[in-house]
């Protein structure tokens, strides 16, 4: 397995009114080739800004700091053309709130025909067609609402038009940024499990971007837990959600909903504001586990225990 | 009909219309079609004046200042032409600048607001400044001064009016601009590797378009004034073409004996005007893009 992704030390800063924002800091992650990686964290943590850094689509007061490496390419040094050729092709994103993801004026039969004129201006649209028709097969969608408005769609329908959109140039990397959240629980499984399969299918990978434990802990293959827009713990699946080992993911999965609980546990304080210069752990204020140290030397990742995991923390 | 075009089965044009056509018994609707209604009659007197006209237009056809009567409906002017005459061949220098005028400053204020407002940055500050420094002169002074430089002509005072209102078509298309581009939408184009000229002319222009025919319709209201007022000032078109402007200058002085000589071209100048008015007016209601999404949220719901 190659790696298809790498970041390495990746920083985004938001200039604003009130000083710099620090969204993302000193990020490094690596995506294999045919694997999922699940991002959790609460919201606010820099989680979507870190999908949209790597498909360069911040706005323009935000700086970006470290590599984005996508398949051997230096996507931050990237000229315009060649980032959008990358989008849509090699590298796609769907969003949170499919409702308002498609122009409400086009019917969808040309977002298909735009799409695929953006990177191949000389394809006929009875081809253009064709293919649309294809990849909606391959998310289950009836080919007849090609004909449709957006507004005449609902929500997971639009969502898998989102997908389809995606797929029509069978993308490497996948970044689906909180593809459900928006949508009810029977519609995310469908949408996941169809991801799934795509995924096999077009030999695809995705960055699944959410705050949904369960969903991380059901699809995907590594996850990497961010807070306040560091990673603070990252490795496979099972043994994280088995044995977390830094003290936020154990209070993130203690807060899950089962059927046993009778007292639902929450993370006590709030997460830091990322506004200005911060020393030592960012997770210190509401640490059950700190010591003195933490609060003036941040614990660089390191890899910790038989599975390698990387964990920011001085308990290690 | 109305059904038809709102599928939007047709151009953006198609949906525009399809729009004003779903609402056209509302008030609004029915302001829109007394403006048009006007506006097209006029139209009509000034593609028929060769026929319609009782009377040469620059010829004396009877004594000076004859009262309105006779064979004279709106009487003579000073120098004894028929003044209904004068009018009708006079409604075409209007619609003619109407026609003129609001194609320039549409072919020029639409592409600049556009760009500037999806570029944003320096581009953006620079043209706005530019624009700004042209929309902070008062609209007739600047119009006096280009005709003044350039002479006149229907073309010429054409153009002095378009350099006007170039800024008003760039500054509701900039601001608009700047609200659609945020859309969430505009976002996943991108993200699917949409070039800008395609993300600015199928998913922005559609979704800022109905800011244009209302902005038309006021535009093209004070076309007409300004143009008159040129005219009134002397800076109008050259003596031999039958002008509403140009016969009230003509004979105002001498509105105390023959006040109809004045008078009528003036009504007409007001006749034309408020049809103008009325059209953007109740387009403004239809097509606003804040009652449009309130329809929108309530459909959605329902």
């Amino acid at each position: 397995m190659s790696a298809l992704l790498e970041l390495e030390h990746l920083s985004v800063t938001f200039e604003t009114p009130q000083g710099p924002v620090h969204a993302v800091q000193d990020v490094s992650l690596t995506i294999e080739g045919g694997s999922i990686v699940g991002l959790v964290g609460e919201s606010g943590c820099g989680k979507s800004t870190l999908g949209r850094a790597i498909l360069r689509l911040l706005p323009e007061n935000a700086t970006v700091a470290g590599s984005v490496r996508f398949a051997g390419r230096d996507v931050l040094a990237l000229s315009p053309k060649e980032i959008r050729d990358l989008r849509g092709r090699n590298l796609a994103m769907i969003f949170q709130d499919p409702m308002t993801r498609l122009n409400p004026l086009m019917r969808i039969r040309d977002h298909f025909i735009e799409t695929i004129r953006a990177h191949n201006p000389a394809v006929r649209q009875g081809q253009a067609l064709e293919r649309a028709k294809k990849v909606l097969a391959d998310v289950r969608v009836p080919s007849d609402r090609l004909g449709m408005y957006p507004h005449e769609l609902s929500g997971g329908m639009r969502q898998r038009v989102m997908i389809a959109l995606c797929l029509l140039f069978k993308p490497a990397l996948l970044i689906a940024d909180e593809p459900t959240t928006a949508l009810d629980v029977i519609l995310e499984a469908q949408i996941l499990q169809l991801l799934q399969s795509i995924m096999h299918e077009y030999s695809m990978s995705v960055l699944l971007i959410t705050h949904n434990l369960g969903l991380v802990a059901e699809f995907s293959d590594r996850v990497a837990v961010m807070y306040a827009g560091r990673i603070a713990e990252e490795g496979a699946t099972p043994p994280l959600f088995r044995e977390p080992r830094h003290p936020y993911t154990q209070g993130l999965l203690r807060s899950v909903i089962d059927l046993e609980t009778t007292s639902l546990y929450s993370v006590p304080g709030e997460p830091p504001s990322l506004l200005g210069e911060t020393a030592g752990c960012p997770f210190y204020p509401r640490c059950d586990k700190r010591m003195a140290v933490c609060e003036t030397v941040y614990p660089e990742p390191r890899l910790v225990g038989e599975d390698h995991r990387k964990v920011a923390c001085h308990l290690y | 009909m109305a059904g038809w075009f709102a599928r939007g089965r047709t151009s953006l044009v198609g949906r525009l219309i399809g729009t004003f056509l779903g609402q056209s018994r509302t008030i609004a609707g029915i302001l829109v079609w007394i403006g048009l209604g006007v506006v097209l009659t006029i139209l009509v007197l000034a593609l028929l004046a060769p026929f319609i006209a009782p009377f040469d237009p620059n010829t004396k056809v009877a004594s000076p200042e004859l009262p309105p009567g006779g064979a004279f409906v709106m009487g003579t002017d000073r120098g004894g032409q028929d003044v209904l005459s004068r009018i009708i061949w006079g409604s075409r220098v209007p619609l003619a600048i109407i026609a003129v005028s609001t194609t320039i400053s549409l072919a020029l204020g639409l592409p600049l607001g556009l760009v500037s407002g999806f570029a944003g940055g320096r581009m953006d500050r620079g043209i706005l400044l530019v624009m700004d420094s042209i929309y902070a002169f008062p609209g007739l002074l600047l119009a006096i001064a280009i005709a003044a430089v350039i002479g006149r002509g229907i073309l010429n005072i054409s153009f002095a009016i378009a350099v006007v209102y170039i800024p008003t078509y760039f500054r509701v298309i900039r601001t608009h601009v700047t609200s659609v581009k945020q859309e969430p939408y505009v976002e996943a184009a991108v993200a699917l590797g949409m070039p800008r000229r395609r993300v600015i002319g199928r998913y922005i222009l559609p979704n800022v378009a109905q800011s244009i025919p209302v902005i038309f319709s006021v535009n093209a209201a004070d076309a007409v004034l300004t143009e008159a007022g040129l005219a009134v000032l002397g800076l109008g078109l050259p003596p031999g073409i039958p002008d509403w402007g140009f016969d009230i200058s003509l004979n105002w002085q001498r509105f105390d004996v023959s006040w109809w000589a004045t008078f009528f071209p003036g009504l007409f100048i007001l006749i034309l005007t408020t049809a103008l008015t009325f059209v953007g007016e109740g387009l403004n209601d239809i097509l606003n893009p804040l009652l449009r999404k309130r329809e929108y949220k309530a459909g959605a719901q329902a």
